[in-house]
């Protein structure tokens, strides 16, 4: 029971700092596993660093998955701001995709500018409707969010997986998949984009969506800082029996934070349907729902650290899928296994460093005082 | 450590040389505790100033001073919680570094801390031998453990049954178990934090007599504290502590609560109250038949009956957990009532969806009973506590958005009316001493000009200067003609402030003390459910008998 003698460092050694040493660990750890397996990881990260940065491409993939980061780790942070640990990001996200894909299968006779707001708007209202109700099961009955948000991605899959083969699969098709959205419903790439006004860069799956994105972590800043609501969130968060003394009301709090927050994980639809796959399919989801998690754990449930956190990540995931081209040993297993340190030192243990670092920070530049009266 | 290998220091062992500790009675024996030319900072904050002390053996020791003095500071490097940046502490003569709080039990120091660190599903054996089981069958642990503090229950008078299970004992019992493990682990010198801050009355009386009895057994205590009363009560010698330095050591008998006051807060303070008539105006709340049932299910408050008028200060005496705190929730619309009327100026508001916020809205402010858990959320800046429940509020507001240079200005002027220290709006709630955070709240509700105040133990844990201001301000907010309903467990204030006493025993109203007929053993037999024609006519008779 002993209590640490009160550390401060300053916040750039806690949102600074810390982050940087837990990646530099991880880092440490996964050329460790490396050397294990036979290889130079030095020449493994030289490798990562250009897969994810090195030409225009390299770059516009990296934003690419950026993109679906930011969203995820938005939706991640909201939820904490109200004391809401929201882990059916996964969920969310796949369903806020069914509605960005419904949008551009039946409303494709509506010209362009017209659906972009509607599928916005769907993938907004489909993520947010599947965290309604564990929201509210959690505000009016006490069933533990995160136990229902996780099976509700359960629940998210087996519904795709239905929908996909059953009713919205392409006739006369195999593969359980939509038929591809009208051309015009095609979210315009930024290297398209850019290239009517001179500027050109690689072609990749780069799309308007990450200015969306863009536009989300100013707003969820906004909204979390600036409004009386956002205030509302941050003290039910910090202080439920504070909150009802306030006269705000936790279980309305605790159903708005789940709906923004799967309103946010929904738009990672319009990314991967409307951006770059341009018809329904299953799995598109591919697991950044969960790195979510991370992506917000590492930010600091802060929109900026949030944008870095998921460049991160977004930088690992195109740059290990690189490697192995130089590389075969670093396999796809030894990507999960690359990926999975950093998430596991970066969110996962990152109580563990904290301390350790602030201590040794004040240790080292604290400014030493002479003792009044020595003996 | 086990329970069978304590150490106990032995007395004298070569003591040290030097005995020029300030205020050292003069005996053979080295002192108990010395503490020689402690200093701490924390940051740019000098906490303890070359402080020194001695603490004789076999007596108890008061150290007193207001919040933020630096007391448990002090008391925080004696436990080996934290570590001074120089001087040094002696124990029984002999230099003794304490680093951590194992080598301040190994040296026969231990504690009791204001907030208990108690494991509550477990019985009261289970947690006085956690941490020192010295077998791997905890079975065995507890057999030998029982006989040991069966002893020690008898030779101290700490009755507790040793197979209650520690949630269900009331806070005094909970405390005693405190005591016991600190003794059941061989402490010879006891340190007790702000003991009575969650004890009733007689609680408090009942722990002193402990006291007693543990001195009398030449233990030595270290009671810090900042209520005079106590410090008179029960100890041998006072040391105050003023902004991290020592100010003065006094025998108590040799002193005052005056001087004591004084030299705590370094001027002139006045301990009573000055009020004149109560102008009243009309009837601000209007309570009838009003009944609360906890989330248990169990009737709190029964058939409640009261009116406040503006420009009164009504209080609610009582033993605390006799219906008060569940009383005052539901008139500020926290909770529902189960049963029975709230009139806000003739508006019933129970039996509607009411929430804090409606209550707001009827210009009903409260202050509530726990200022830590509800008042304020503590990582919060000061200027986001000073919104609280107001943040909705038109002057807070501009379109969407918070108004923060409104915030930051309606907060500067807050902290200037009531003298929060240090003036900084940006500074979290956490890192304001008790009494300033208190201030935070008390200037939040009463700068809203609400038409009826809530207050609820106004001045629990607060120091003398801010209990001295804040009662002021509760004055002057009645002579504007406000309503105030007051609910505290400090006999004391609830006499100062009252124009009309209630007194409240298992959830009922035993009755009104009337304004000329109010004493000390009327009311105290009233909190014990005697009503008021009996209580006053056996109170009567004590007095005749003395």
């Amino acid at each position: 029971m002993a209590t640490a003698e009160p550390v401060r460092a300053p916040a750039w050694v806690r949102v600074g700092l810390v982050p940087l040493v837990n990646l530099l660990l991880a880092f440490i750890v996964t050329g460790l596993v490396v050397l294990a397996v036979g290889e130079n990881p030095f020449e493994v990260l030289r490798l990562l660093v250009r897969g994810a940065f090195g030409y225009p491409e390299a770059i516009g993939y990296t934003l690419y998955y950026t993109t679906n980061f930011i969203f995820t780790g938005l939706a991640v942070a909201v939820a904490i701001h109200a004391g809401l640990f929201n882990i059916g990001g996964e969920g969310q996200a796949y369903i806020g995709g069914l509605g960005v894909g419904l949008v551009c299968l039946y409303l494709d006779f509506l010209p362009f500018i017209v659906v972009l707001p509607l599928a916005i708007i769907a993938a907004a209202l489909f993520g947010a409707a599947w965290a309604f109700i564990p929201a509210l099961l959690q505000a009016k009955r006490g069933s533990h969010i995160v136990i229902t948000t996780i099976m509700f991605n359960f629940i998210a899959a087996a519904l795709m997986v239905f929908l996909l083969g059953k009713v919205l699969i392409k006739p006369g098709q195999m593969s359980p998949e939509s038929r591809q959205f009208a051309d015009h419903l095609f979210l315009p790439k930024i290297h398209e984009v850019l290239e009517p006004v001179g500027i050109s860069i690689g072609r990749s799956p780069l799309n308007l969506s990450f200015i969306w994105a863009l536009v989300c972590c100013v707003l969820v800043y906004l909204f979390i800082w600036r409004t009386r609501w956002g205030y509302e969130f941050r003290t039910v968060g910090q202080n439920e029996r504070a909150a009802v003394y306030g006269g705000i009301s936790p279980s309305r709090v605790t159903i708005w934070a789940m709906v923004i927050s799967g309103a946010l994980a929904g738009f990672m639809g319009i990314n991967e349907i409307m951006g770059v796959n341009h018809r329904l399919l299953l799995n598109f989801t591919a697991g950044y729902g969960f790195v979510g998690i991370a992506v917000a754990l590492m930010g600091r449930n802060h929109p900026v650290g949030i944008v870095l956190a998921a460049l991160l990540f977004g930088a690992l995931t195109q740059g290990v899928a690189e490697v192995p081209f130089d590389i075969p040993a670093i396999d796809r297993e030894m990507q999960q296994v690359i990926q999975g340190l950093i998430i596991l030192f970066a969110g996962a243990l990152e109580y563990m460093v904290r301390p350790h670092v602030e201590r040794a920070y004040v240790a080292l530049f604290r400014p030493r005082r002479q003792p009044v009266a020595a003996e | 450590m086990s329970g069978g290998d304590r150490t106990q220091p032995g007395p004298g062992g070569g003591a040290g040389p030097g005995h020029a500790a300030p205020a050292a009675p003069a005996g053979d024996a080295p002192p108990a505790i010395e503490l020689r030319h402690i200093n701490k900072h924390f940051g740019p904050v000098h906490a303890n100033r070359d402080i020194s002390l001695s603490v004789a053996r076999g007596t108890i020791h008061g150290i007193i001073g207001e919040n933020g003095a630096g007391k448990s500071t002090l008391m925080s490097i004696l436990y080996g919680f934290y570590q001074a940046d120089s001087g040094e502490i002696r124990v029984n003569g002999q230099p003794t570094p304490i680093l951590t709080p194992s080598d301040a039990i190994r040296a026969g120091i231990g504690m009791v801390h204001q907030h208990f660190m108690l494991v509550y599903p477990f019985t009261v054996l289970e947690n006085v031998v956690l941490g020192t089981e010295s077998r791997p069958l905890l079975r065995e642990t507890l057999a030998g453990a029982r006989a040991e503090l069966e002893r020690l229950e008898r030779e101290y008078g700490l009755e507790v049954d040793p197979d209650a299970v520690v949630e269900n004992l009331p806070v005094g019992a909970q405390q005693r178990v405190e005591i016991l493990k600190a003794l059941y682990r061989g402490a010879d010198i006891l340190i007790l934090d702000e003991p009575t801050g969650v004890l009733t009355p007689q609680e408090a009386d009942d722990l002193f007599r402990i006291l007693a009895a543990l001195r009398d057994q030449g233990k030595t205590v270290i009671l810090i504290t900042h209520k005079l009363r106590e410090i008179m009560a029960i100890t041998d010698n006072v040391s105050v502590m003023r902004q991290g330095q020592m100010v003065a050591h006094r025998k108590t008998s040799e002193t005052s609560r005056d001087e004591l006051a004084e030299l705590m807060v370094g001027r002139k303070v006045l301990l009573r109250v000055e009020k004149g008539e109560a102008q009243l105006g009309p009837v601000i709340l209007d309570v009838e038949g009003l009944d609360v049932v906890d989330h248990l299910g169990v009737r709190r408050v029964k058939d409640v009956s009261f009116q406040v008028r503006a420009g009164e200060i009504v209080g609610i005496a009582g033993v605390s957990g006799n219906g008060q705190s569940e009383l005052l929730a539901a008139l500020a619309g926290m909770t529902r009532p189960a049963k029975g009327h709230i009139r806000i100026r003739g508006t019933d508001v129970a039996g509607h969806h009411v929430d804090a916020r409606t209550m707001r809205a009827l210009k009903v402010a409260h202050v509530p009973e726990d200022r830590q858990r509800e008042g304020l959320v503590t990582s919060f800046a000061a200027n986001e506590c000073a919104i609280l429940g107001y943040h909705r509020a038109p002057r807070y507001n501009r379109g969407l958005f918070l108004d923060r240079g409104r915030i930051l200005g309606a907060t500067r002027q807050l902290m200037q009316d009531y003298d929060v220290r240090p003036p900084n709006p940006f500074l979290p709630a956490a890192n304001f001493s008790g009494g300033n955070q208190q201030k935070i709240v008390v200037a939040r509700e009463i700068t809203s000009d609400p038409d009826l105040l809530l207050v609820g133990q106004p001045t629990r844990g607060v120091d003398i200067g801010a209990i001295e201001f804040i009662h002021r301000r509760l004055i002057a907010m009645r002579d504007a003609g406000k309503a105030i309903l007051l609910v505290s467990v400090e006999l004391d204030e609830i006499m100062s402030l009252s124009d009309r006493i209630l007194v409240m025993f298992d959830g009922h109203i035993v009755g009104e003390v009337p304004q000329d007929r109010r004493d000390e053993r009327t009311i105290g037999l009233m909190m014990a459910g005697v009503p008021l024609e009996t209580a006053e006519a056996q109170a009567h008779a004590a007095a005749g008998a003395h």
